[in-house]
């Protein structure tokens, strides 16, 4: 099929997809020439092989996840799969939170193991039957999950060799305090939901009188 | 199912009257510091004899946390880290973060900014696959191909450096175009080199293809079915090795390589020989992209970078004589670009595969998740399989015909 899809055409192919998924996606939109659906959470791997059996997605890319601290099932998992006989990608999503497990997509995708893996280390996403969740790009005994936000830019810890141990010892961070360079403008902070300015609240006070 | 480390049960046999001596199936550990292990990379093999049982890859060696610390710096601060991913092939990779920006602000790129970037992207391809090609025929046993392929690199290293001021770290590609404008004499250059490129290809052919150990211990070795590279995620050479056209500069095209004409090479048995005879036949054909480069560069004069100056700086000159020129620069440089909230995959073909990013904007000028989907990871998460039943020798000409590169792979 021709490329890139426009975007009445992917539209279009979501809500097929919505409307014929007998409930496992629970919406689709499409933004910047992506499509992407939302899936329940329970019924992922259903999902995955309802769009790799009758609708030819046979690769999974990649999954992502990502972290919104602010709401209430604060991760969400992302699914991209490519289709190359109909050369279009997709975009799959689904919400969890800290404890509740995801069911592991291995069987549909074997790839999925290194990815869920990755998405368990960095975020403590946890995968139901998944054969081997262990850490993947972390150290050996790391404690934490750096992709979350609320992970210090720092860490907890630092290594280093030290001399008369004659072996690498693991200390607290002691470096400089990070520092976070805001440059966002204050000028359009306003409209657009940013920190307020200091002296905004006068804005809405009553105005001073004047004689 | 790789997990546990736990030595196999010995086994206890009787042939014939004498009893056999029990015989325990033993680990090894290849790397993290192996010549063959191609950087950082520790594979616990679990053997029986000579005959690999199991391998565990045991990665992140290097990890640094770049996506991590993307989201503390301004876009355009956080295209150099795309370099220091696969730094084999360091402009390929901000390809793929420019054009997600690209398609999330949605900027216009110059034809002369987007020819310098598919002739870039083409030089990153052959420095990839000279690297790649040399050292798996070192990994077997040749050592004179790496010292013809450097030789190569090398030259190709000036010319990133002629363009960026830097051998690898280029940090050259810029949302809307690139860096800097290209001077003629270096295009004239890069198309000289391009004339007598395949001359070396040649020769380096001739030392490899048909050579006997060469084919010994690669034909036939870590076959990759149609079926496998489809569900295992492969990309790129890997797919291709296997005989399925799949091209995302031909399928999905990007940039103007659809109006560039080439040719892309398929494999047949989907073994290691067919993926280093598909990497070969891949720098011939980017040799061809990159003489159509060079020769519309020299025709086609015009700005390399997109002059919305909400995106790309404005010139130097402009600045001492317009206030508004200052303060686009001022902020450009401070707050940086602000992209609509949003997300966005968007990919490249890169010399090792598919490499995507996935970004995901909340109107800041700071991405608020970035998700670097490198090639490798996949490929290197199949070492498992593919190597099972292979002799120990083996596992390191699979390695090599895999193409990994750690800096992408542990990110």
């Amino acid at each position: 099929m021709s490329w890139p899809a426009t975007n009445d055409e992917l539209a279009a192919f979501g809500q097929e997809l919505v409307a014929n998924g007998a409930g496992v996606f629970t919406g689709s939109h499409v933004a910047f020439g992506d499509l992407q659906l939302t899936a329940q959470m329970p019924q992922i791997a259903e999902a995955l092989r309802l769009l790799r059996d009758t609708h030819g997605f046979h690769q999974l890319v990649d999954i992502a996840g990502v972290d919104y601290p602010e709401r209430a099932r604060r991760f969400e998992v992302v699914y991209h799969l490519l289709s190359m006989t109909k050369n279009r990608r997709i975009r799959l999503k689904v919400e969890t939170d800290e404890d509740t497990p995801v069911p592991s997509v291995t069987s549909v995708f074997p790839n999925a193991d290194w990815y869920e893996r990755e998405a368990f280390d960095m975020y403590g996403i946890f995968f139901e039957g998944h054969p081997d969740l262990r850490r993947i790009l972390t150290d050996y005994g790391f404690h934490g999950h750096p992709l979350r936000k609320d992970f210090p830019m720092t860490g907890y810890v630092e290594v280093r060799y030290d001399e008369e141990l004659k072996r690498v010892v693991y200390e607290p961070v002691k470096a400089v305090e990070w520092r976070n360079w805001d440059f966002l403008s204050p000028w359009e902070g306003m409209e657009k939901g940013y920190a307020p300015l200091p002296g905004d609240e006068k804005s809405s006070l009553p105005a001073p009188e004047t004689k | 199912m790789t997990g546990s480390n736990t030595p196999a049960e010995a086994i206890h046999a009787e042939v014939g009257h004498t009893p056999e001596t029990p015989v325990r199936k033993f680990n090894i550990n290849f790397g993290p510091q192996h010549p063959a292990a191609h950087g950082v990379l520790r594979l616990v093999l679990e053997l029986d004899g000579e005959v690999v049982e199991r391998v565990d890859p045991h990665i992140g060696l290097l990890h640094r946390g770049t996506e991590k610390l993307m989201e503390a710096r301004p876009y355009a601060q956080t295209i150099p880290y795309f370099d220091r991913l696969d730094y084999v092939a360091p402009m390929n990779q901000e390809h793929a973060y420019v054009l997600a920006l690209e398609k999330l602000m949605d900027v216009e790129v110059p034809i002369r900014g987007q020819l310098i970037r598919v002739l870039y992207s083409e030089i990153g391809r052959i420095l990839n696959h000279l690297l790649n090609v040399t050292t798996q025929a070192m990994d077997v046993g040749a050592l004179t191909p790496p010292l013809w392929g450097f030789e190569e690199r090398e030259k190709l290293m000036v010319f990133y450096e002629r363009a960026s001021g830097a051998r690898l770290h280029a940090n050259y590609f810029r949302v809307g175009g690139v860096r800097q404008d290209l001077p003629p004499e270096l295009i004239q250059d890069i198309a000289d080199w391009c004339d007598h490129f395949p001359k070396v290809l040649d020769d380096i052919e001739g030392l490899i293809t048909d050579n006997r150990i060469f084919k010994q211990r690669n034909v036939d070795i870590g076959v990759v079915t149609r079926d496998e590279a489809l569900e295992w995620g492969f990309s790129g050479v890997m797919v291709r090795g296997s005989g399925i056209a799949w091209d995302l500069r031909r399928s999905q095209p990007y940039e103007c390589y659809n109006e560039m004409e080439f040719d892309v090479p398929l494999g047949v048995h989907g073994d290691c020989y067919d993926r280093y005879l598909c990497r070969m036949q891949e720098m011939r054909e980017s040799t061809r992209v990159m003489q159509q480069c060079c020769a519309r560069l020299l025709k086609t004069p015009g700005p390399a970078l997109s002059e919305d100056n909400k995106v790309a700086p404005p010139k130097r000159g402009e600045m001492k004589r317009s206030m508004e020129a200052l303060i686009h620069h001022f902020k450009l440089f401070t707050e940086g670009y602000r992209p609509p909230a949003g997300e966005i995959y968007a990919c490249v073909e890169a010399p090792k595969g598919e490499f995507g990013v996935y970004l995901v904007s909340d109107g800041t000028n700071r991405p608020y998740r970035c998700k670097i989907r490198a090639p490798g990871y996949p490929h290197l998460q199949a070492m498992d399989w593919m190597n099972r039943g292979h002799m120990l020798a083996d596992v390191s000409a699979i390695l090599g015909s895999l193409d990994i590169v750690f800096g992408e792979i542990d990110r």
